[in-house]
């Protein structure tokens, strides 16, 4: 790998992936921003009343319309909210009182740090259930694989929380309950990442550590289903692809063992579209957390959402959505561009 | 009977209707070789039959109340037990058929035909047109499906048609992807010069000539999609933004079961194994359709 890389041909052709790269970001995030202020002010037959409530007279009305800038035409009005996003202003929360950017800032660790832990497991699991399956084409090990696959895309997240917390929680009394850490042990640790497990190991405080993961780890396994019914799909794709190539029959004729024609000659091809399945899966994660969040009262972004949602509370919602979305478009475009730099033809 | 047969399987068909009638033969005997989209086929066909007979198969209504009978376990008179207001939860199951038979067909409806239009338009006149189209259909492909719908929903308001328009609204650039994708492999192919040659205008083209042959890989994408938009509408619902009480929606049932999932667990759990059944239904047959429809993708994945 670090052979191909070090050509000056390479580089500059990854130079010029980047700035494109650059580009079509940008652009995109321009798109989502359209969306969010479509849905947020073009959308709603009146904004304003949705702010100052029904009860509000006409000049208190016309003080707010004339404060949210809505008496500017409707480009001048994106130019301006673009503006805002930028300068890192999404606006005040009704629900919460503070600024959501403020707001998504403390909630967003959480979320990343299930999503982390979601994705690892997945491709832990993904992955060689991929390979196993193509390697077993056809057997009933790669029908059992395949129907397993098959119910990530049918099993409806919440329900499986659910299900999971009656089972694991409640049942058999393996795990901890909803919540990021027992209740004693909340404020214990001074966040510093916002990431509980690494705050409690920065801060050698092991029992909200062993607390943590205890919360942590049922969700961010069902999380993680998710993410392997994707992975182990596509790395069966894949495998197939490679393992009906002239040079595997070649290894085989040659007498090469099975378990090396697999990993070595089979495996080490696919790992490059591989990370592309993976960036995609780990961008889905942070999606899918909205529901498995709700049912684990995971305090991340997506419980912050679903609050906002019932309480009418726009600006939360829509600022939300906006860093969901751009967090996803940047992993997407990230893993894009990461292929086409490790993918020698397309250089 | 054989000679239906071998009319149907005729090499040199005599008729259009003939021949288009025979291809579907073709493909439902391949299809029947596939054990899996067999069941994929059969969940569907319950779940249709169970939304139209509904009345007849119920055993309870589906929105009476009997508040002696709250919270009862599954039992010979209620299969799957009671809900929190003494409602039998079988009943409201196959009531919920119709509902998510309502959310999928509308949504394959509105979603698949706009998606279909805009990728053919962009692929069959490509330059400038492909690029604004594409460029647009890009921003919405990136963002997150689930989410998008979730915001359109907040500021629509709850409900289950705008539910719906929701889903609607974030499925249709996958198809029209794919759509464009289709249209680019035959643009320049000769029958499309031909058509061009006798003077037939765009519009004529597009709709007699390019849109149907993109119609069967829109098949198999709509019907792998409908397990996802299954998925989207119960969690919505699940929210409280789809489907409203005391309509029988099976992810508002499952909503409304988690306040006693710890001590009945049937309440929450029994409309979930339904919402699996089905979109497992859809996955099956999705997978069995790619294969005799679309054969470059087919028995891979």
């Amino acid at each position: 790998m670090s052979r191909i890389q070090s050509s000056p041909a390479a580089l500059r052709g990854s130079v010029g992936a980047l700035g494109g790269f650059a580009i079509v970001t940008l652009l995109t995030f321009v798109g989502l921003m359209a969306i969010t202020f479509f849905i947020g002010r073009v959308i709603p037959i009146d904004p304003v009343l949705s702010v100052v409530g029904d009860r509000a007279t006409q000049e208190q009305y016309d003080a707010a319309r004339v404060a949210m800038g809505l008496d500017r035409p409707l480009a001048v009005q994106f130019l301006a909210y673009v503006g805002d996003v930028f300068q890192g202003n999404l606006g005040h929360s009704v629900s919460t009182n503070r600024p959501v950017a403020e707001d998504l800032a403390r909630v967003f660790p959480a979320t990343l740090e299930m999503a982390t832990l979601g994705i690892i497991i997945g491709v832990g699991m993904g992955v060689p259930l991929g390979v196993w399956a193509a390697a077993r084409q056809g057997t009933w090990i790669d029908h059992l694989i395949r129907v397993f696959a098959l119910l990530g895309y049918s099993v409806p997240a919440f329900w499986l929380g659910l299900v999971g917390l009656v089972v694991f929680y409640a049942g058999l009394g393996w795990v901890s309950g909803p919540g990021r850490v027992d209740i004693f042990y909340e404020g214990v640790v001074e966040p510093r990442s916002g990431l509980m497990l690494v705050d409690s190991a920065l801060a050698g405080d092991w029992d909200v550590f062993w607390n943590a993961l205890d919360h942590l780890i049922l969700p961010a396994t069902i999380l993680g289903f998710f993410s392997l019914a994707y992975i182990a799909r596509m790395t069966r794709s894949f495998m197939l692809d490679q393992l009906g190539q002239e040079y595997i029959t070649t290894a085989r004729v040659k007498g090469v063992a099975e378990w090396r024609v697999i990993w070595t000659h089979g495996f080490r091809p696919i790992r490059v579209p591989l990370i592309t399945v993976i960036g995609l899966s780990y961008a889905a994660l942070l999606e899918g957390s909205v529901m498995i969040e709700t049912v684990f009262s995971w305090p991340g972004i997506g419980n912050y959402l679903t609050v906002a949602l019932l309480n009418a509370d726009m600006n939360a919602v829509l600022g939300a959505t906006l860093v969901i979305g751009a967090v996803f478009i940047l992993i997407n475009k990230l893993s894009d561009v990461l292929y086409r730099m490790l993918d020698p033809r397309s250089r | 009977m054989t000679t239906m047969t071998d009319w149907l399987l005729d090499d040199s068909p005599t008729s259009r209707v003939q021949a288009s009638l025979g291809r579907g033969y073709r493909m439902i005997r391949l299809l029947m070789r596939n054990p899996l989209a067999v069941i994929g086929a059969v969940i569907l066909l319950t779940l249709i039959f169970a939304a139209v007979f509904a009345p007849w198969i119920a055993p309870h209504s589906p929105l009476g109340q009997n508040l002696s009978q709250r919270l009862l376990p599954p039992s010979s008179t209620h299969w799957m037990g009671t809900d929190e207001l003494g409602r039998d939860i079988f009943s409201r199951v196959i009531y919920g058929a119709r509902i998510t038979l309502m959310i999928v067909a509308l949504v394959a409806v509105i979603a698949a035909p706009l998606g279909l239009l805009i990728g053919a338009v962009s692929g069959y006149f490509g330059g400038w047109t492909d690029k604004v189209l594409m460029g647009v259909t890009d921003v919405f492909l990136s963002m997150p499906k689930l989410i998008l719908a979730l915001a359109f929903v907040a500021a629509l308001g709850p409900g289950i048609e705008n539910a719906i328009i929701a889903i609607a609204i974030t499925s249709w650039p996958a198809y029209a992807r794919i759509a464009r994708a289709e249209t680019l492999t035959f643009r320049n192919a000769e029958f499309i010069s031909a058509m061009r040659l006798l003077g037939a205008s765009h519009a004529r083209i597009i709709t007699g000539h390019v849109l149907p042959l993109c119609t069967s890989s829109m098949i198999v994408r709509v019907t792998l999609d409908m397990a996802g938009i299954i998925l989207t509408a119960a969690g919505l619902g699940f929210l409280g933004l789809g489907a409203q009480p005391p309509l029988p929606e099976w992810g508002a049932m499952i909503s409304r079961g988690r306040a006693f999932i710890l001590d009945q667990w049937w309440v929450a759990t029994m409309p979930g194994f339904a919402i699996i059944v089905v979109s497992l239904g859809f996955c099956f047959l999705g997978d069995g359709l790619r294969d005799v429809l679309d054969p470059k993708q087919g028995g891979k994945s």
